[in-house]
């Protein structure tokens, strides 16, 4: 095989952190290699120091980095510049801060192209199109003329991919690509990288923290721990057999169908690279750690085509867990009474515009949205970013004011004068537990602040339940006393769900709670969640994009396209049967572990501006059965199951099947 | 003796107050002790602290104003003198009575100007002795040998007494941990007494060092020499210290309620009371901040003039010159802090957890007292410390003008005003510049320099780096 990338034994110091410590792999032309692990394992500064562009501080202390027969560490400054974007390319995850703003794409994509392979004028504007089409921008002429702000997220991915290829390079480093992109886009973005990986024969070091996408795409995996790889195999037998107790564990986090099953969590953290570190770094939160861990680094095993660096490689038994094959999703004996029923809701923003301030159209972020949650369940709110989920939440606490529609809660209707009873009932948990918690405010504070501005419990009992609320969520006794940046982002979400609780609410709206989050701390939140469900019969909104997240933990499910609901059911149905055709490409836009890399379809383009929405279903111009009626006339919903509905032309047109079918 | 209270007199002492309350508050609060327990952690801090504190001490002594009783008033019914002192005056005595008759440069013998000295009933165009600078020595061979002997003399007295505090510190310190005297010396050399020891020590030396040789030198020399009515430079910069003080407080004090309040209602409520708001400051800053003090403090002299009878002494005057100088310079400095918090207030209300305040009903005060405020306090904290030196620096601007502080006050201003034109002359006279500079540079270079440990500290996100 033609070895094109050999790194042997990198170690990277930033300070007097080894953020990177003895990393040795090699990526061969027109493989896709790997990098897994969780945030600060190390992934991003391996990327980094084999462009030699790591941040201030940070140096590569020793080992090799060798492009095809070229030694890159031993490359003067000035030749490093024709490697980097020439020889390889990068491509970063944030698409809208790794774009100049105030240049137009076409020009960086020339400049890119006048810099590696000295085009310009004319020829560099058809190699900038060409390098578009390659890249399945629509309409590339005219794209090369707009600025980033002008494009969507998928897009300017795109455009960054297209910069990143026209040097033309041997290597393509994707730095998490997809992170910041919707499922629906993500799977475009990553089809386009394959595609391209296959037609020019690259190398690719692809780092993500998703084990779906490494199932999809590479060919072979390596698994980053705490600065070092802990095991590497061909993406078959790592799937098949992971063998190392983290990789392992990282596939028990994943949530799944199938209820009452608790997810396994890793416990504490990934350990400061600053402490020194004896023995295996995994030993403080491995549930097989021997005396041998703690005392001696284990060296690498072979294990068939696998290497890992474990004391008990291949002991451990051999297959892992099978999700079971039947979601035994926990439907709750007696259906409730409803908690919470809301009535064609609707939020729409005025656009103002000239010297009067007058309103000359309106954003209908949430457009006449009906929905009802019994006591005690979960409806999960999926769909894109932009599609108005989140306003769904906000508008129903009243933090942005409904402009039509009722909500009822606990059979009491809400309006201006009762917002009290509706905060002491309904609370709501936030996305970014970074900006969620006042870092000037400590945790005990935090908490009261409910407690005082509702006037919950007598004065003197608050302190009592503050310990009380610290315990439930699982955090120390004396975290009261600490101010938020003490802690980690999951740490900090737990404060922000207890500072939910504090007012004893029926209702907790949690607005993404977990995609900030790693995939082992999702898993404690998520099992957390589930806890306090069954110990307080709490009843979840739970808006997300993670149809996994919807599988492990909600009863029902809304499916939300362009401020309208589309399809809504139960869970288990809408998973395994969606009828909606937004609702299937979701679904089928959601890497699969099992890699099941075949034919499937890709929803093209973009979600449009709820601005202006399509006439008629607002979906057709997606959509593979559009239909004349779809372009006309919004769909009535047509009732599927008991509680199955869906707004779709082409459904109902089909002949009516029970869903026990 | 009659004490005088002048009003900026009054306002600092109520300042003074105010921050001893503070620090009770604080010390009772163990959250809120904690930040400033890190401040004391940090050796630049503490060592500008100290500095400071020297200033402070300074300033306040000169706050404390009496009039001296008339020595042949009779007893019955007592007379007092016009001229308000202060304890600072009583305390530096002979330094403001020594004047000679013109300039004279630092440590000199004779005057800076030519007269005509009679000698032995001959008339000679010479350089003549001073009446107090040097006039203690015979020859002028000798005052090398004296300078010497005074500075050498000033540092081991200096030295004595900072090796007599640091002894009495370590027995105290020692006392207070229940070590022995010399465990406790050997944690402070080897710097493990958990705060900067060696850097307050090594200060607090300098500064004993510093104050010594000056006492020494002073009495029988103009240390920084003379200005052009023959006062002791050394005087007038010691005194201009309160002034500058006075403004660097005060001019805060009116600023920040104004900054504060109106920028960050403006951000945080958005709508019709930003547009009132921004129209206001957009308004003042268009006209030139010059116009504005000019005029405020025109009409403040011609009150003072048209009610003689409200003003008994010159203080009195100059003191309410001063504190219209401070009032109306705070009135138009407050828009650059207000557009700053209420660009960040914008920001900070649609955070998140300015939302779930909100989401639980909290009231609007509420979360400005505890969301909004605490997150751009070291925005404040740091306009105070910028602004500080930017006034102390405006004052000299506006006394060049002609509408800044009293002509008659003495103020770093007034220093560098009069100095102006004497820069031109050759051999220069540079030492009033000097001093003043000097003088000015250290109290603004010190603020700086604790404002930004205070920041570091207060700053959570910074707060485990050192």
């Amino acid at each position: 095989m033609n070895i094109l990338l050999k790194v042997e034994q990198l170690v990277t110091e930033i300070g007097a952190a080894r953020v990177v410590d003895g990393v040795s792999f090699s990526i061969a032309a027109g493989e896709t290699y790997a990098l897994l692990g969780e945030s600060g394992c190390g992934k991003s500064m391996t990327a980094l120091s084999l462009m030699r562009l790591l941040p201030d501080g940070g140096r590569i202390a020793a080992g090799t980095v060798a492009l095809a027969d070229t030694d890159v560490r031993a490359l003067p400054e000035y030749e490093m510049r024709s490697v980097r974007g020439g020889r390889m390319a990068m491509i970063f995850q944030e698409p809208m801060l790794a774009l100049n703003p105030v240049m137009k794409v076409g020009d960086q994509i020339v400049e890119a192209l006048a810099l590696h392979r000295g085009l310009s004028g004319q020829p560099a504007r058809d190699a900038a199109r060409a390098l578009l089409d390659a890249v399945g921008v629509p309409d590339p002429v005219r794209r090369l003329d707009s600025y980033p702000f002008e494009l969507s997220g998928g897009l300017r991915q795109r455009m960054m991919i297209a910069m990143a290829l026209a040097g033309e390079p041997h290597l393509l480093i994707a730095d998490e690509p997809t992170t910041a992109l919707d499922v629906t886009i993500q799977a475009q973005v990553l089809d386009v990288l394959r595609r391209l990986k296959a037609e020019r024969g690259m190398g690719m070091l692809l780092i993500t923290h998703d084990l779906g996408v490494v199932a999809e795409n590479a060919d072979r995996v390596g698994v980053m721990y705490a600065g070092e790889l802990l095991e590497e195999g061909n993406r078959a037998d790592f799937f098949a057999t992971p063998q190392h107790p983290y990789s392992r564990m990282l596939f028990e986090a994943l949530p799944r169908a199938g209820g009452n099953g608790r997810l396994a969590t890793l416990p504490s953290q990934v350990p400061k690279l600053t402490e020194q570190l004896h023995g295996c770094r995994f030993v403080p939160r491995c549930p097989h750690a021997a005396q041998r861990c703690r005392q001696e680094s284990p060296g690498w095993q072979t294990i068939g085509n696998q290497r890992v660096r474990c004391h008990f490689a291949g002991q451990l038994g051999d297959a892992l867990p099978q999700a079971t094959g039947e979601p035994v999703t926990s439907q709750p004996a007696m259906p409730a009474a409803d908690l919470l029923r809301v009535d064609r809701l609707a939020v729409h923003f005025p656009i103002r515009r000239g010297l009067f301030q007058r309103t000359v159209g309106h954003v209908r972020a949430v457009d006449g949205v009906s929905f009802s949650i019994p006591a005690g369940h979960t409806l999960a709110l999926v769909g894109e970013s932009g599609c108005g989920k989140t306003t769904v939440g906000k508008a129903l606490l009243r933090l942005v004011e409904p402009t039509a529609g009722t909500v009822q809660l606990a059979a009491e209707m809400l309006t201006e004068r009762n917002l009290a009873s509706l905060r002491r009932q309904a609370q709501m948990v936030f996305q970014d537990p970074y900006s969620s918690l006042n870092p000037r405010m400590r945790v005990a504070d935090i908490l009261l602040e409910g407690m005082d501005a509702l006037k919950v419990g007598a004065t003197a009992q608050r302190r009592d339940a503050v310990a009380r609320l610290l315990k439930q969520v699982g955090l120390p006794d004396d975290a009261g006393g600490r101010y938020p940046h003490a802690f980690s982002g999951g740490q900090r979400q737990r404060i922000a769900i207890a500072r939910a609780l504090a007012v004893a609410p029926r209702l907790v709206i949690c607005d993404e709670p977990t995609s900030a989050l790693d995939v082992s701390v999702q898993a404690q939140i998520l099992n957390l969640l589930k806890d306090l469900q069954a110990e307080l019969g709490l009843a979840y909104l739970f808006i997300t994009h993670n149809l996994a997240v919807v599988e492990y933990l909600a009863h029902e499910v809304a499916v939300m396209y362009l401020g309208r609901i589309v399809e809504t059911g139960p869970a288990a149905e809408i998973l395994r049967a969606p009828r909606h055709p937004y609702t299937q490409a979701l679904i089928a836009a959601v890497p699969r572990l099992d890699g099941g890399m075949g034919h499937k379809t890709y929803l093209a383009g973009d979600q449009p501006s709820p601005l202006n929405p399509p006439s008629g279903c607002h979906f057709h111009p997606r959509c593979p059965h559009a239909s004349a009626v779809c372009r006309q006339r919004y769909p009535e919903a047509t009732q599927l199951g008991a509680q199955h509905r869906v707004h779709c032309h082409w459904v109902a047109g089909q002949p009516v099947q029970s869903p026990a079918a | 003796m009659q004490p005088v209270i002048l009003w900026t007199d009054a306002l600092v002492f109520a300042l003074v107050a105010a921050v001893a309350g503070l620090v009770l508050f604080i010390r009772r609060h163990e959250h809120l002790c904690a930040p400033w327990a890190g401040v004391a952690k940090r050796p630049m801090a503490m060592g500008a602290a100290l500095v400071l504190a020297v200033f402070v001490v300074i300033g306040l002594l000169d706050s404390l104003h009496y009039r001296e009783r008339l020595p042949d008033s009779p007893p019955d019914k007592p007379q007092y003198s016009v001229e308000v002192l202060s304890a600072f005056d009583a305390l530096v005595g002979p330094l403001r009575t020594q004047q000679e008759k013109t300039y004279s440069a630092p440590l000199a013998m004779r005057l800076y100007a030519k007269e005509f000295v009679d000698h032995d009933g001959v008339a000679v165009r010479e350089y003549p002795r001073l009446k107090y600078g040097g006039a203690h020595l015979e020859s002028e061979a000798d005052r090398r040998a004296d300078l010497v002997r005074r500075v050498l003399l000033g540092g081991a007295q200096g030295l004595a007494i900072a090796l007599l505090l640091l002894g009495a510190l370590a027995a105290w310190q020692a006392r207070c941990s229940r070590q022995s005297y010399g465990e406790w010396l050997v944690a402070f050399g080897t710097g493990g007494l958990g705060w900067p020891g060696r850097t307050v020590a090594t200060t607090l030396a300098l500064i004993a060092i510093m104050l010594a040789v000056v006492i020494q030198l002073a009495s029988g020399y103009h240390v920084l020499g003379t200005d052009k009515v023959g006062q002791d430079v050394l005087y007038i910069s010691l005194k201009s210290i309160r002034t500058g003080l006075v403004i660097g407080t005060l001019t805060t004090l009116v600023t920040l309620p104004l900054a504060i309040v109106l920028g960050i209602a403006a951000g945080y409520f958005r709508g019709w009371v930003d547009d009132v708001i921004q129209y206001v400051y957009t308004v003042l800053n268009s006209i030139p901040g010059v116009l504005l003090i000019a005029a405020a403090v025109l009409i403040v002299q011609v009150y003072i003039e048209s009610n003689p009878e409200l003003f008994d002494t010159a203080a009195a005057r100059a003191d309410i010159r001063l504190l219209a100088l401070c009032i109306i310079m705070g009135v138009t400095s407050w828009t650059g802090l207000a557009r700053l918090l209420r660009g960040e207030s914008l920001k900070l209300r649609t955070l998140d957890y300015v939302e779930a305040a909100r989401a639980f009903g909290v009231s609007h005060s509420r979360i400005i007292g505890r969301h909004i405020f605490p997150n751009v306090f070291h925005l404040v904290l740091i306009a105070i410390v910028l602004d500080f030196s930017g006034l102390v620096l405006a004052e000299a601007v506006l006394s060049y003008v002609g509408v800044g502080v009293d002509p008659g006050m003495y103020s770093w201003g007034n220093m560098i005003n009069g100095a102006r034109l004497e820069l031109a002359r050759e051999p220069v006279v540079w030492w009033q510049l000097g001093a003043a500079f000097a003088f000015m540079f250290t109290l603004v270079l010190a603020a700086n320099l604790f404002a930004d440990g205070v920041r570091d500290a207060f700053d959570p996100r910074v707060g485990g780096r050192r």
